[in-house]
């Protein structure tokens, strides 16, 4: 596997990760901008509109028939969070060359197809199609709405709101339901006419063709992204001062309660010398089936139907979720504030250690078999450039101590608890 | 062990039968970091009433598949799961309707990990106490997914499809089942369905086939066993046994499970009515296909929507579920499409770009070691070799996929299962 960057143009670059190891090939275009509640909605209705219909595919049955004559090539839009910046990308994984039954290539006309859906939508006066604006600002009204049916990550998500409420990172990618019902195409049209030439511009390609073969057809199918760039985005997050617990809550009616409880790692993140101790700490506190919160909430006292913990590697956050009886709550959420005091006095054998290490640097190894992983992981290269990655990273972690460990606990500091009840509770 | 090189693939799998009846698959990866194996029995939350080796037929209350699941990690010497995640990797299992498959990948101690599984899995160890223990982690399992309104709606159609099949059952069975189940339950269940002739072992990674043969045989029962009878009861009629349930449940939004009752397969056609069954439902519901369309620029459907098609011993079904504003208006017009189709043919432009696009999205699907194994296995149990489906989608005609339209999409057959918002 090789892999290779390369600046296309000022605030443009391109990530290639070079193998035949996999059936397919996978291409991204992403556009970043910071998170805003300004234009949150539009960074997210603008992939859904634009997936829509193009000039030479203007409906959905077109544009799947030409993803049908691709050999069923996978082409998606949507948004994704790293940090505080929202990235609005188009993806398309499709079979490889070797793999089409007439021989033919299907790496260009899939870039091809790509570059339609990001740069040439189907326009009406001017703008996007009316009827195209208000039937997906309709379906991510519904999404947004629907987010509350999986109490797991809605519990999550609700703790994430309330913890970091005025922070850019609290603004929900999805934007929000009220603003998306009430888009026009005008709006719409005006916010992807300043999303094109600001926001950072990334690429990426795995699959076995020649880094060049990748670069040429980027080139060629997103020429227009190429040129006139502004000024450069800055994806950094912000620091916030400490404050005391807060405590928030909801009812539902459910039958099981949610307790998630968010931690900021006082400073640790993705570039700092820390971050591998703090992915070591994660997994043997709450990040695997051998964690702590697994092995003595979950199991031993039976408290929890499923406790872990994840950590967000760019803003620097720990949040533990999990599933209690209404009654447990309270002594759910001081077990499984107790293991990691456990965890910050060192109380872990020298094989917890061990296992965690290898768990961890084995999950970050095993991503070099998902292409997908791979494209999610340069992103976060192409975004941060401090970022560890591949072997360099695996190393790191591979080096953590005990001590260390325990200095990363220690950095964890609990911000905000929330839990939803149920409604007689 | 046999090679079968599936050149058109690119995929290369080892294969045997053990002296004890154990079927053994192998596919070798070079390039992947990752080493994935795959033990699995036929036996799922649909196979209550069996014949053991005494020969008497026993029934059994619903969940014990699952249940079983959940203890086989508990062995004389403390829980599996620990042993292999302080060995580097993340042991985990699940049970569907038909199968209950045990799994691991990791990227070193292979050998010692894959000795592992098949110990932990093949030797029974339950107390009453850890019995006990269990039931109340799974009791709350089961709660979770009443909460979920996705999972009340597909189990909402499958009661309302079939009267007596037992797929009808939750693989978890009920809070009122699993309370009859002991240790007693488990130890019989699990010498009925976990002997080597009625379970698979596929592995997939950079490892040597024979060692997988070599360690299976080394850590299992030398005693040879064969595939056990399983009673799924009288054939069901072809028509559903109610056309329309509905609950309510906190949702934002209608939400809901279209079923279309099949006819199950043949023994060795179960791939090619697979194939041609999604076909069909691709054709109806396709975003290239002219009715999804129709439905999604009126609003009647959004992204949400997915079809898929299932199938077990005695049981076929095609489902089509989403959130809709109008569930009942979405049956209809499936229904009347499915007529149209039936009558004036599928387009063949359509039917042919239907057929490329599902030939590439099983090859991409090639990618995952574990699906791949998964597949392996579950055609195993059907008699069918899944690599070969190149070959069977070309004996599959644009003719066969209106006559299955015919017989299956038609009104006695369907039945649609609705959770509506509260109030």
């Amino acid at each position: 596997m090789e892999q290779h960057w390369k600046r296309l143009a000022d605030g443009v670059e391109l990530a290639v990760t070079r193998t035949d190891k996999f059936k397919t090939g996978l291409l991204a275009a992403t556009l970043t901008i910071p998170l805003s509640e300004d234009t949150a909605t539009a960074g997210a209705l603008i992939p859904e509109v634009l997936y829509r219909g193009t000039r030479n595919h203007p409906d959905m049955e077109k544009l799947s028939a030409a993803t049908d004559g691709l050999y069923g090539a996978s082409l998606s839009a949507g948004v994704r969070q790293r940090g505080e910046s929202q990235c609005v990308s188009v993806l398309c994984s499709f079979i490889d060359d070797r793999y089409a039954l007439d021989g033919s290539a299907v790496l260009e006309p899939a870039a091809a197809l790509m570059g339609e859906v990001l740069l040439d939508p189907v326009l009406q006066d001017g703008a996007f199609r009316r009827d195209y604006v208000e039937s997906e600002g309709a379906n991510l009204a519904d999404r947004i709405q629907a987010r509350v049916n999986d109490k797991r990550s809605w519990a999550v998500f609700r703790l994430i709101q309330e913890m970091c409420a005025g922070e850019r990172y609290a603004v929900d990618k999805l934007g929000s339901a009220e603003q998306a019902r009430a888009m026009s195409p005008e709006k719409l049209w005006a916010a992807y006419q300043a999303l094109l030439p600001a926001a950072k511009v990334t690429f990426y390609y795995g699959g076995s063709a020649e880094p060049e073969r990748a670069e040429d057809a980027v080139r060629r199918s997103f020429a227009p992204l190429l040129t006139g760039r502004t000024a450069p985005v800055d994806c950094r997050v912000a620091a916030k001062p400490k404050g005391p617990v807060r405590t928030a809550a909801d009812a539902m009616d459910v039958t099981q309660g949610k307790l998630a409880m968010g931690f900021r790692t006082g400073g640790i993140a993705v570039g700092s010398a820390e971050h591998p101790a703090l992915l070591v700490c994660n997994t043997l506190y709450g990040g695997s089936a051998n964690s702590k919160l697994f092995l003595n909430v979950r199991e031993k006292m039976s408290l929890c139907y499923y406790a872990s913990s994840m950590l967000d590697k760019i803003k620097g956050l720990m949040v533990v979720s999990s599933g209690v009886e209404f009654a447990q709550f309270d002594r759910a959420q001081e077990a499984i504030l107790a293991q990691l005091e456990a965890v910050r006095r060192g109380e872990f054998t020298k094989d917890e250690l061990t296992a965690a290490v290898r768990t961890t640097a084995n999950s970050l190894r095993g991503r070099g078999d998902s292409q997908a992983q791979l494209e999610d992981d340069q992103l976060t290269r192409l975004l941060f450039h401090t970022a560890r990655e591949g072997e360099e990273l695996i190393g790191a972690v591979e080096s953590v101590t005990a001590d260390q460990v325990v200095e990363a606990a220690q950095k964890l500091e609990l911000d905000t608890v929330y839990r939803l009840t149920g409604k007689e509770g | 062990m046999d090679r079968l090189d599936h050149t058109a693939l690119g995929q290369t799998v080892h294969h045997c039968v053990l002296p004890n009846g154990l079927a053994v698959y192998v596919d070798v990866r070079p390039s992947y970091s990752k080493k994935f194996a795959f033990f699995a029995t036929r036996y799922g939350g649909m196979d209550l009433r069996f014949r053991g080796e005494d020969g008497e037929w026993t029934d059994t209350p619903a969940g014990v598949a699952h249940f079983l699941e959940h203890k086989s990690f508990d062995t004389r010497d403390g829980n599996a799961l620990q042993r292999m995640a302080a060995n580097g990797v993340d042991p985990n299992a699940f049970t569907s309707a038909s199968m209950t498959g045990y799994y691991f990948d990791g990227l070193e101690g292979f050998e010692e990990n894959l000795r592992t599984l098949l110990s932990f899995v093949s030797v029974p160890w339950f107390t009453p106490e850890s019995v006990d223990k269990e039931q109340g982690i799974i009791a709350q399992e089961i709660r979770m997914c009443e909460d979920d309104p996705n999972d009340e709606a597909y189990y909402g159609l499958l009661e309302a499809m079939y009267a007596h099949h037992p797929v009808r059952n939750r693989v978890a069975g009920t809070v009122e089942s699993i309370s009859h189940i002991t240790a007693d339950t488990l130890y019989q269940c699990h010498r009925a369905f976990y002997r080597p002739g009625n379970m698979v072992l596929c592995a997939a990674g950079d490892i040597d086939p024979r060692r997988v043969a070599e360690i299976a045989q080394e850590v299992l029962t030398q005693e040879r066993s064969s595939a056990t009878p399983a009673d799924h009861g009288q054939p069901e009629r072809p028509q559903v046994r109610e056309r329309l349930v509905r609950k309510t449940m906190a949702v934002s939004m209608p939400l809901f499970a279209l079923g279309f009752k099949g006819t199950p397969a043949q023994r060795g056609e179960g791939l090619r009515q697979r194939l041609l069954a999604e076909l069909v439902c691709d054709v109806l519901f396709s975003p290239s296909a002219p009715l999804y369309s129709r439905l999604y620029e009126q609003g009647l459907l959004n992204s949400s929507f997915g079809s898929f098609y299932s199938s077990g011993p005695g049981c076929a079904y095609l489902v089509a579920e989403g959130e809709s504003r109008d569930p009942e208006r979405v049956r209809d017009e499936v229904l009347k499409e499915a007529a149209r189709l039936g009558s004036e043919g599928i387009d063949p432009a359509l039917w042919e770009r239907l057929k490329k696009a599902a030939y590439g999205a099983m090859v991409r699907h090639l990618n995952s070691m574990e699906d791949t194994c998964i597949e392996l296995a579950e055609a195993h149990f059907d008699g069918e070799d899944y690599l070969s489906f190149p070959q069977v989608f070309q004996s599959i005609e644009r003719g066969h996929g209106e006559a299955l339209l015919r017989e299956w999409c038609a009104e006695e057959r369907a039945a649609l299962s609705i959770i509506a918002p509260e109030r």
